[in-house]
């Protein structure tokens, strides 16, 4: 593997030597679990190694749970209940798997504000960045995809909901749901599609998991500082550096087994807190539910759809400008979609030469001003619609928008950085005194 | 447009499809302590056998509990009953054989009814269909200390009849403070010494309401005594592991890593 220098696999036993020179899989295994890592990394390191645990539980959990589960309308909704009450823990199968979502959420979240505030998407890192927010992209369908299976009220309004955003794309809209759903309407042949790409989809994660730490293993990981290990020698490298087995590892396992005592505490003590009761009553498509929310890892963004109503001066002047083309309605899901989207274009956006924000004084603010953003406009996304809601999402959205768009790029022709430390290994002895001491 | 549309079209139909269906909104759902409540809570066997007794001699008039099992009140964690008196309890209900189409009397493989005579909800998930609980403003504070109250909800409904009725076409509503519209159109179910306990316990309604409340939770979560104890070994264990991890983290990086200095 380029990059950092370090020490490579070499074989020593007959058959070592043998498979080598045939398969080297055991030299990528030791130069995957051996790799140099910037010894300064902080906790906020550690999310990577949590999402990758989640993605492998929620495979495992969501494999069994298909052995008893039936992708039929008339069906489906008493076969989870069948998981609840007759298969042998399948109840906690569920339960894993429900609130699994959650945490895979919760950390991809920490994960991605980890990469923006300390510039892990800036050069050369771009790619990682890029096909992490491909992944996220992916999470979100699968999850949305497997909110859908229960056969709720909530997955068949929130299908529907969600399908009808395609139909706002002006011309082919209509068709392009029709086609999505397989019928006019959210019925049976969606539910089947669902299912199949509700179990595919994970394993599209999984190969671009690997694609994912294949990049910034060939990069080397940022860290804290932003500043990169030096790599002209293999004896200055490990100065910045340490293996990633043990050291990493077993920080790693020990922050996921923190994590994991307050997960197994909300499945074994409150597993339907994050969830809605209204999913628990079968999908009636006669029936909507007074107030159609989707779950709270959605709310950011389904706030940013609702932000954008037909008496924003804005929206008015776009679909004035596009000859009514550009609706209300489109105007919400290409802001919902454009959020998103905004993201991956980071890398580009920001014009600071300085990378980590520690050293970013202005930048900081800004970044504090987001990570909260973020938060409102989770809040006002749960809230039913009102003049205030949409005002605060109008903001919250417009603010979303701004920071990418106009602090990222500004913020660094005006800032002025504080001085960065020149190594990791001078950074690192500033802040712990010599063990040997 | 098209969001103001949805939300019309939505409030219009919330309105006139009715009342049997508008889940979790609105109406004064008391706190009510159950024994079932927090980690260590748990079902009280006795309550849920009242319950049963309650479901049966004036619920199952109108409502079904069609995905309960018959024979999971044996469980342990759950009613606990004898399995003769379930099999016995099996034969009062008529099911259509699955097999041969003809009416036979259920067995305890059987599931309970479903009830679709007067339009009533079934209740199998009714403890976990509805939230007595919210906010404040949304942030879930509320359902985190008290839980999602679905049975706290129920008991409510049970005990929130003021005796006012109205008439709106054709169609009799009685007043109820839990209900999320106020007015309801099952009539008041519960009237006092409407059962007769076997254990002597007082037929109240408030009595009643509670143990039919417990009851219901236990229908739409027979499972929860097996869950919590699952998570309190699970939490137990992890922070043992998570001690242990902690001190071989310390130990490993202590050759690496000396006081923290600034």
């Amino acid at each position: 593997m380029a990059g950092i220098p370090h020490d490579h696999y070499e074989p020593k036993s007959g058959f070592g030597k043998w498979l080598h020179s045939r398969l080297p899989v055991v030299s990528l295994l030791y130069g995957t679990l051996m790799i140099p890592t910037p010894k300064n990394l902080n906790w906020m390191w550690i999310w990577g190694i949590v999402l990758t645990f989640v993605l492998v539980m929620q495979i495992v959990t969501g494999i069994v749970l298909a052995m008893h589960y039936t992708p039929h309308v008339d069906m489906a909704f008493a076969s989870i209940e069948h998981i609840m009450r007759d298969v042998n823990g399948g109840y906690m199968l569920r339960y894993l798997h429900m609130n699994g979502a959650s945490l895979f959420f919760l950390a991809v979240y920490l994960h991605i504000f980890r990469g923006l505030y300390y510039g892990s998407y800036k050069a050369p890192r771009e790619v990682t960045w890029i096909i992490g927010m491909i992944i996220y992209l992916l999470m979100m369908a699968t999850g949305f995809l497997g909110y859908v299976l229960p056969w709720g009220q909530m997955s068949f309004w929130g299908a529907t909901v969600i399908t009808g955003f395609f139909g706002a794309i002006p011309g082919v809209g209509g068709a392009i749901q029709t086609w999505l759903l397989g019928g006019p309407a959210v019925d049976n042949a969606t539910l089947n599609r669902f299912f199949s790409l509700h179990y595919l989809l994970p394993f599209v994660i999984m190969a671009l998991v690997a694609v994912h730490i294949w990049a910034f293993h060939t990069t080397g990981n940022n860290n804290p500082t932003g500043v990169e290990v030096r790599r002209t020698s293999k004896a200055e490298a490990e100065k910045d550096t340490l293996p990633f087995w043990p050291y990493f590892v077993i920080k790693d396992l020990f922050a996921l087994a923190v994590i994991l005592v307050v997960f197994f505490a909300v499945v074994g003590f409150m597993p339907n807190y994050l969830g809605h009761p209204d999913n628990y009553i079968q999908a009636n498509p006669l029936v909507t539910p007074v107030h159609i929310v989707p779950e709270w890892y959605f709310l950011p963004f389904y706030a940013i759809l609702k932000a954008f109503t037909a008496d924003v001066w804005a929206v008015q002047l776009v679909e004035f400008v596009t000859f009514g083309i550009v609706d209300s309605k489109l105007f919400g899901v290409l802001a919902m979609f454009g959020s998103i989207a905004i993201m991956a274009f980071a890398p580009w956006l920001d014009t600071s030469s300085v990378r980590s924000g520690r050293y970013r004084p202005k930048f900081k603010a800004w970044f504090g001003l987001l990570a909260i953003d973020f938060v409102v406009l989770m809040w006002a996304g749960s809230q039913p619609a009102s003049e205030f809601m949409s005002w605060i999402s109008l903001i919250g959205a417009t603010y979303w928008f701004a920071y990418f768009i106009v602090v990222l790029p500004l913020l660094g022709v005006l800032e002025k950085p504080l001085l960065q430390p020149v190594t990791i290994e001078e950074d690192f002895k500033s802040h712990y005194a010599n063990p040997a001491e | 447009m098209f969001r103001k549309i949805a939300i019309s079209a939505v409030s219009a139909l919330a309105l006139t499809t009715g009342i049997a269906f508008a889940a979790g909104e609105g109406g004064e759902t008391e706190n009510h302590a159950f024994s079932f409540e927090g980690p260590f809570g748990a079902f009280d066997e006795y309550q849920l056998q009242r319950g049963l007794q309650v479901f049966t001699e004036s619920c199952s008039a109108c409502h079904g509990l069609k995905f309960v099992p018959i024979r999971s009140l044996v469980d342990e964690g759950g009613p606990h009953l004898p399995e003769d008196q379930v099999r016995a309890y099996a034969s009062q209900f008529t099911v259509v054989d699955k097999e041969t189409g003809a009416e036979r009397a259920a067995l305890a493989t059987d599931n309970f009814p479903a009830n679709t005579g007067v339009g009533a909800p079934d209740l199998s998930l009714m403890a976990k269909a509805r939230a007595g609980f919210h906010g404040p403003y949304g942030l879930g504070i509320n359902q985190f200390f008290k839980g999602m109250g679905g049975a706290e909800h129920i008991f409510s409904i049970l005990t929130g009849y003021t005796g006012e009725t109205k008439e709106e076409a054709g169609t009799t509503f009685y007043e109820n403070t839990a209900y999320s519209t106020g007015w309801i159109a099952m009539p008041p179910p519960l009237v006092a010494d409407l059962v007769t306990y076997q254990d002597g316990h007082e037929a109240s309604i408030h009595h009643m309401a509670e143990d039919v409340s417990a009851f219901l939770m236990w229908a739409a979560e027979p499972k929860m005594m097996a869950r919590k104890q699952a998570g309190l070994k699970a939490v137990v264990f992890l922070t043992l592991l998570a001690g242990l991890l902690y001190l071989t983290n310390k130990r490993l990086w202590s050759g690496v890593k000396g006081k923290k200095i600034a």
